[in-house]
């Protein structure tokens, strides 16, 4: 059995999530990642994606996140989401919002490095959305 | 001497702007317990962040973004003034105006140059009569009920694009920070360059170097400062609307209930003359009765 380890997710709004778990996965800036207890410190930035917490119980969360940072040190695991929903409250229509937003910005982008992280952004919107339930 | 119908009419005119305050206070008040949950809801994150950043006060300063080096000048100095929507608050505007320009005239007295933005339509009705080419913009978000994150980064990105475009190397937040319903008190605080504080109890030198050799990054510290310091200007605009709204209520509450209480003095006191009027013209008439009486 691992060791579990403290998680709390905020956003600026609220604190989110507050819970001993036994694992998490985070979708990182440079790729996906599973934390487990005892990991080595470690900042990141995140990428638009759907953060998985498997509760010490056994119980799986799930929430979308949008922007942020993960902190994780010998405290535990610190997410600080520009935004967080859980994901089986999240409507369609806020994420289609989201991704409408982020069109516009390949739209209205005036370089091709813009473009291309706008449009990198989009992919990565569209894949967290295809994962969502319903 | 004013007529009994006078009296009649100042006084259902008073009772009907005291209903009018009596209303406006249990409002300010019902929007106060909301908007104090909403500023504590916010703290987690605040906090959080703080000690993110704590973290990577470690990463060498000559490589860290010009948002916390700041431009290494400090000639031109922009003050956001945040301040209420609507009026009827008290003092509250009043009082965050009066300290941003008691800073400005220190700044100015220096040999500074200072701009302000303005966030909140009060604030900018104040000053535009005589900072009116001082103010760069003016910011309102009247027509939202809910003060969010949105908000604050709408400030953030102009403030941001603002500083890029080299408008200002020093900015500071004007805004009431939120005691209780009572006591609201101005502060001003700094953003850019941004300030991190280390946690207390440690040396600067201890907690550098634990941070620096224990984590790992990813991106570099460098990336990761960079997206976190514009971020943290962002929460720390957002406590500052939070407080604000908080502080507004509080203070309208203060000030309604003020308003009720005098009004309610004011009816006694317009009902006592009213009655000693009303004897008065009674005696008159029995007088003039009884005399016409007598006189037969």
């Amino acid at each position: 059995m691992a060791d579990s380890f403290k998680f709390e997710l905020v956003s600026p709004e609220k604190l989110l999530l507050s819970e001993t778990v036994d694992s998490v996965v985070v979708p990182g800036s440079e790729g996906e990642f599973t934390i487990m207890g005892n990991h080595a410190p470690f900042m990141t930035t995140l990428k638009p994606g759907i953060v998985t917490a498997t509760l010490s119980g056994g119980q799986e969360k799930t929430l979308f996140v949008r922007g942020g940072f993960a902190d994780i040190n010998e405290n535990g695991v610190t997410l600080l989401a520009e935004f967080a929903e859980p994901a089986d409250s999240i409507e369609a229509k806020q994420m289609q919002a989201h991704l409408e937003e982020a069109q516009k910005r390949v739209e209205e982008a005036e370089d091709d490095d813009t473009r291309f992280k706008a449009q990198e952004y989009v992919s990565q919107l569209e894949y967290a959305n295809s994962r969502l339930p319903g | 001497m004013a007529s009994l119908k006078d009296l009649r009419n100042r006084i259902s005119s008073v009772k009907s702007t005291k209903k009018i305050t009596k209303a406006m206070q249990m409002v300010a008040a019902s929007k106060l317990r909301r908007a104090e949950e909403a500023a504590q809801n916010a703290r987690p994150y605040a906090e959080r962040m703080r000690s993110v950043l704590s973290n990577l006060a470690g990463v060498n300063q000559n490589e860290a973004p010009k948002l916390m080096r700041g431009t290494g000048k400090d000639d031109v100095q922009l003050l956001v003034v945040f301040t209420s929507d609507r009026g009827l608050c008290g003092g509250f505007n009043a009082s965050i105006v009066k300290k941003a320009r008691a800073k400005a005239r220190e700044l100015e007295s220096a040999g500074k140059t200072v701009k302000y933005l303005t966030v909140g339509k009060k604030g900018w009705d104040l000053m535009r009569r005589d900072l009116r080419d001082k103010i760069v913009d003016n910011m309102t978000f009247r027509e939202v009920s809910q003060i969010g994150f949105e908000q604050a980064a709408q400030v953030g990105d102009k403030l941001l694009s603002l500083f890029e475009s080299g408008e200002f190397d020093v900015c500071h937040l004007f805004y009431a920070e939120y005691e209780n319903a009572m006591t609201q008190t101005p502060v001003g605080q700094q953003v850019i360059p941004a300030k991190i504080e280390t946690d207390e109890g440690e040396s600067e030198s201890a907690s550098g170097t634990k941070a620096s050799v224990a984590y790992e990054y990813e991106p570099d510290p460098v990336h990761i400062l960079d997206a976190l310091i514009p971020r943290n200007i962002k929460v720390q605009i957002l406590r500052a609307l939070l407080e604000n709204t908080a502080s507004e209520h509080g203070a309208r509450m203060t000030a309604m209930d003020n308003a009720t209480r005098n009004a309610s003095d004011m009816i006694e006191d317009l009902e006592i003359s009213y009655n000693r009027q009303r004897q008065a013209q009674i005696t008159t008439e029995l007088t003039e009765i009884i005399s016409g009486a007598e006189a037969l």
